[in-house]
């Protein structure tokens, strides 16, 4: 099986060599990289049906040693259990269709070998991660996929907004993974390994240190602070709040990897590594709590975000911030089965939706203003199609994917309210509300998108015309699971043994005995407030975005204060510019000009001055003259003298 | 086979007569000729990493003649786990400097090559010295085709630049020639391995530990004593930059692993918040700095002083963790750390200011606001630039990783806060040194200057794909560089624990 992993890992690594560094024409790069992909696709797939179906244990195989130093060895290796393979196969399958999209999407673009370069070395690196058996390996799979989305972000480089999101991007990420490699420390101080079944092992026996002492004679929990710290760097990479903040501004790269990286799986990378620490997450409640309110933040306040945004691809990054909310108030809940089923489901609607989008926008010729579309419907209809059933899918219509795992978020959170843990109540009213933001955001955005009146210029709208089959295949491919992945999956996955073994859960808030099958869970649903919110959410964008499409403008003006604080993201890109970007380079200026400059080498500078000065003065004395050096003599000769007669008087 | 051959006298001896006659060459054939020396040189170093005992800390390769008996001074060479590496850092770092200067240097090319091979003999002859006076004499010798290089190749500024690195140095060394002599007179000998054996009572241990400290802060340099370390490189060519951050700057970390940790141990116990705070202060502080530098070697000069903060961290945490957790592994690991980030920064800065020497051989500027969109006209080049940022920024699979890697989490079990301001080069890191790669490489072509520009030919693209398999190697697989020195540390480490006071 272990070549099996490595020809999963390696192919698209290999790929992005092949497409970047070798100068191949075109064909040659994208038929290499789609090739890499494919394999690795068919691989995972073969890999999950061994552990699924055919029933193999988990495989935990260590290949080499990276080091060894003090008593530690750290390998790297893989851990193929259920939960890496299914991460596995909706990578693979997700970066597939991304890849035969981007033949459409880039066609035109001169860094076309380039873009197919990174995108495999994504692939490769997002592997790694989720593939990984160690936290050494977890961050190097962690740290390459922010290097290729840096990259990718930027990947336009002439554009002065693409290398600002890019540098953002990489450095509010920065900033979660400095929490994260303290974690990492952490780990390794309590457990003195690095590797997650010994560390895991020892968690469950209770052997580590229970506490830390980070100010003097406060002690913390051990097990809290190793979880706020690992968490630190999920809230980066997942763009949780406040670290969310690189994400929106992500959308200045090309929208394949918008879909890929910034909606479908890197930022997953957060969710997946929390569910992968489980087993310690669930000894610090304190922690949980901390998560479940983050998540809680993310999810409610980016959803009303999304409302004022007029740009189509930033609509759908901001409810990538609220769904990736979703998915944290899952694992705070600890219901990360929940997470990672909305982790999988959101996968394939939100990959779908960017990528609709992104057909838009080729039709639109790059325009992404929303408010010079309307009325697309009749020019793209396999755009139209597939991105409403991404919408319902999002939105949480009854019997499409992503109405399992939200309904299962929401119970969840409801759950551990009852179970009195902190920050649940809260936690369980902003996800419910949610949902009606949610609705609202969708919907005001199909609306807007592909019905109404036709806002676009006369020359767009002669050219206007469905995209390639490169582009709707991959559409219809991901829309087949965006409707029905829920319905076949839910069963296994939330009440089932599906995650047995990989997840650990001490209290589950999924239990089977109160579930009866799939068409009982839908039922029992529109007994339950999130169907109606939602049903509710869609209705009120009808009304404002359909049949009042004046009212909206007129609302914004009435209640401005609140409009701005939405538009403004709650001035919190504002307050970063002005006390981190400025603030910290102020301090550089202070710390090198009076610092280095001034003190410093003020005093090295004084210090020769005053030597020179010090010599000048003395060389005064040296005149040369012979009755000058006499004098000094007989002077000299005469206090000697003196000291020798009155001292020894 | 290579017992007899005295290899580590011909890794002295070989360069500095090659220089010396490449200085009677003719002009065309000053290169070709400096190159084959530098190589032979490189590939005779080889033999001390494969024919290198790993189980041991004794020293290996050793020599051993006498020189002037009257004072029991001697010709005594060998290696350990520490200095075999960064002899061989600077066997290879010179063939990439010789290459380096190449084309560029049309002015006085003979004594331009013939100083950086005699710098190189100068260089292992620090590392590889034994003996305290040897040492020193190499120590204070390896200045002057500096200060050459400097003072002939160098910058308009150039005269301050080397009169400010040549005091600063000098004034570091005296003091520790003054540690030197006490030791003698209390050893009766100039062996450096007899001053490791010496009991010493702690205030003259306190003494000659704050003499070598001032010698070796300079060179690494700590801070407040760096500020010479920007001006010098901003001045000095291409080439003598390189080996000025590559294996200068390491002397000083070498200095404290030969001398003032195992001569002065307690004393280093007893001042290691003195260090850390330094330490500290250089990875926070220096970053800052770094940020707002307009230009582009003062920025990696700042940057290398940020780095080699990891270093000296590395190497003197160990005693807090000692104290918290009373075992030696973290000290080990720490020490380790540090010394992997001394030879990772030795290949990192190297190709960072090789890239700069790349710009400025084409604009004759380092001012980042001439620059903008290189990417645009150089993209081979920027592919390299981009990749060796972020090895500076520490990203991992490169070796930039490794050793800040070692020493954030041991310093971890020392305390949390040290680990967590050492980890803030994280973020600092990155965002100077992006930064800086943002306003040259990405954006519009920002003038006609860089519109001009030529990508890298041949010649430069070997140079840095040769190093950027070296950061990626050491990055995906740092166990053979740490392997050879496991028996060293373990033995420094352990020496470390035992007091040297008399009773």
């Amino acid at each position: 099986m272990q070549n099996v992993f490595l020809a999963i890992v390696l192919a698209p690594l290999i790929g992005a060599i092949t497409a970047g560094l070798l100068g191949v024409s075109r064909r040659v790069a994208h038929s290499v990289t789609i090739s890499a992909v494919a394999i690795s696709f068919l691989l995972s797939l073969y890999v999950f049906y061994e552990i699924i179906f055919a029933g193999a244990a988990p495989f935990n195989i260590s290949l080499y040693t990276w080091l060894e130093s003090g008593n530690i060895r750290l390998e790297l290796g893989f851990l193929v259990d259920s939960l890496s393979v299914l991460m596995m196969v909706v990578v693979t399958f997700v970066s597939l269709m991304v890849h035969i999209y981007t033949v459409g999407y880039m066609h035109d673009d001169p860094g076309y070998q380039r873009f197919f370069s990174y995108i495999n070395l994504f692939t490769f690196s997002m592997l790694m991660l989720v593939m990984s058996n160690n936290f050494v390996q977890l961050f190097f799979g962690w740290e390459a996929v922010g290097v290729v989305s840096y990259l990718l972000i930027g990947f336009w480089f002439n554009k002065e907004t693409a290398i600002y999101a890019n540098l953002k991007a990489f450095l509010v990420n920065r900033v979660g993974d400095f929490g994260f490699i303290l974690g990492i420390a952490a780990v390794l101080m309590a457990f003195n390994s690095l590797d997650y079944a010994e560390v895991f092992g020892l968690a469950q026996q209770g052997q580590y240190p229970e506490t830390i002492s980070l100010f003097s004679g406060i002690e913390w929990s051990m097990m809290t602070v190793i979880c706020i710290l690992l968490f630190i760097g999920a809230m980066g990479k997942s763009a949780q709040f406040p670290l969310h903040v690189w994400l929106p501004d992500s959308m200045e790269g090309p929208t394949p990897i918008s879909a890929l990286i910034h909606a479908a799986t890197m930022v997953t990378a957060g969710i997946f590594m929390v569910a992968r620490m489980s087993p310690l997450f669930e000894l610090s409640e304190t922690a949980l709590s901390f998560v479940l309110i983050i998540g809680a933040i993310t999810a409610f306040f980016m959803g009303l975000l999304a409302i004022v945004q007029n740009d189509i691809k930033r609509v759908i990054a901001y409810s990538t911030l609220s769904q990736l909310g979703y998915m944290t108030v899952a694992l705070g809940a600890s219901a990360y089965a929940a997470g990672i089923f909305h982790l999988m489901t959101h996968a394939f609607f939100k990959a779908l939706l960017f990528l609709g989008a992104g057909s838009v926008i080729l039709a639109m010729h790059h325009e992404q203003d929303m408010r010079k579309m309307g009325g697309l419907k009749k020019y793209l209809p396999i755009t139209y199609i597939t991105i409403l059933i991404g919408s319902l899918a999002l939105i949480g219509a009854p019997g499409f994917s992503g109405f399992f795992s939200k309904d299962a978020i929401i119970e969840a959170a409801y759950h551990a309210y009852e179970a009195e843990r902190f920050g649940a109540g809260f936690a369980y009213y902003a996800v419910l509300l949610s949902v009606f933001v949610t609705a609202l955001y969708t919907f005001r955005m199909f609306f807007l998108t592909f019905h109404g009146k036709e806002r676009m210029d006369k020359h767009t709208r002669e050219h206007l015309r469905e995209s390639p089959w490169v582009v709707t295949i991959p559409l219809i491919l991901l829309a087949i699971p965006s409707l029905l992945i829920g319905i076949f999956t839910i069963t296994p996955l939330l009440f089932g043994h599906y995650f047995d073994g990989a997840i650990f859960v001490n209290n589950n808030p999924f239990n089977p005995e109160h579930y009866h099958g799939v068409l009982n869970f839908i039922g029992h649903a529109f007994l339950q407030p999130p169907v109606w919110l939602a049903a509710a959410g869609v209705g009120t964008a009808v009304f404002f975005y359909l049949i009042r499409p004046e009212l909206p403008g007129i609302l914004a003006e009435r209640t401005k204060l609140i409009y701005d604080l939405l538009v403004e993201k709650y001035y919190l890109d504002r307050f970063n510019d002005w006390f981190f970007a400025g603030g910290l380079r102020n301090l550089g200026s202070v710390l090198w000009k009076i610092g280095d400059v001034k003190v410093i080498d003020g005093f090295i500078n004084g210090s020769a001055h005053l030597v020179g000065t010090v010599s000048k003065l003395i060389r005064q004395i040296q005149t040369g003259f012979l009755y000058h050096y006499a004098f000094a003599m007989i002077l000299g000769l005469a206090v000697l003298l003196s000291i020798f007669v009155f001292g020894t008087a | 086979m290579f017992d007899d051959l005295s290899l580590l006298s011909l890794l002295i001896w070989l360069p500095i007569l090659g220089g010396l006659w490449v200085l009677t060459l003719e002009e065309s054939l000053v290169r070709p000729i400096a190159l084959v020396v530098s190589l032979v040189t490189f590939l005779l170093s080889l033999p001390l990493y494969f024919g290198f005992d790993t189980t041991t800390a004794a020293m290996q390769f050793t020599e051993n003649l006498s020189w002037i008996p009257a004072f029991g001074i001697e010709y005594a060479l060998g290696v350990d786990g520490i200095a075999m590496p960064l002899i061989i850092l600077t066997t290879f770092t010179t063939v990439l400097v010789i290459l380096a200067g190449w084309e560029v240097i049309q002015y006085k090319p003979a004594q331009y090559m013939a100083a950086f091979l005699i710098m190189e003999g100068l260089m292992n002859g620090v590392f590889a010295s034994l003996d305290a006076i040897l040492f020193y004499v190499f120590w204070e010798a390896m200045l002057i085709p500096m200060f050459l290089l400097i003072g002939i190749w160098g910058g308009k500024n150039r005269v301050y630049a080397t009169l400010k690195f040549f005091l600063y140095t000098f004034l570091g060394s005296v003091f520790m020639l003054i540690a030197l002599l006490y030791l003698y007179s209390q050893a009766d000998s100039f062996s450096i391995l007899e001053y490791h054996k010496l009991a010493i009572p702690m205030s003259a241990q306190i003494l000659i530990f704050l003499a070598f400290m001032i010698a070796f802060a300079v060179k690494v340099p700590m801070w407040p004593v760096h500020t010479w370390l920007p001006d010098a490189h901003v001045e000095a060519p291409t080439g003598g930059s390189v080996i000025l951050a590559a294996i200068m700057l390491k002397m000083g970390g070498y200095g404290f692993l030969r001398f003032s940790l195992p001569i002065t141990p307690d004393a280093s116990r007893e001042l290691d918040w003195l260090i850390i705070s330094l330490s500290l202060i250089a990875i926070i502080y220096i970053s800052f700095v770094a940020l707002v530098q307009q230009d582009m070697k003062k920025l990696i000069a700042y940057s290398s002083i940020a780095h080699m903060g990891f270093a000296t961290l590395g190497f003197f945490i160990g005693f807090m963790i000692y104290q918290e957790t009373g075992s030696l592994d973290g000290g080990a690991m720490a020490m380790e750390g540090g010394i992997v980030q001394m030879i990772s920064h030795g290949f990192i800065s190297g190709a960072l200011f090789l890239c700069v020497g790349v710009l400025y051989d084409r604009m004759h500027s380092r001012q980042i606001q001439d620059y903008g969109g290189v990417a645009n006209v150089m993209p081979r080049f920027a592919m390299f630039a981009v990749f060796f940022a972020m090895a500076n920024a520490g990203l991992p699979a490169t070796s930039g990783f490794v050793g800040e890697f070692l020493v954030i989490v041991a310093s971890f079990k020392a305390n949390f806060w040290i680990a967590f301001g050492a980890a803030s080069i994280m973020i600092l890191g990155a965002a100077y040194t992006l930064w800086m790669v943002k306003r040259v490489f990405y954006g519009e072509v920002a003038n006609e200057g860089v519109a001009s520009l030529i990508d890298i030919g041949k010649r430069e693209t070997m140079i840095l794909t040769v190093l950027a398999i070296v950061v990626l190697l050491f990055g995906i697989w740092p166990a053979p560089l740490l392997d050879v020195m496991h028996a060293t540390v373990q033995n420094l480490v352990e020496h470390l624990s035992v007091s040297k006071i008399p009773l």
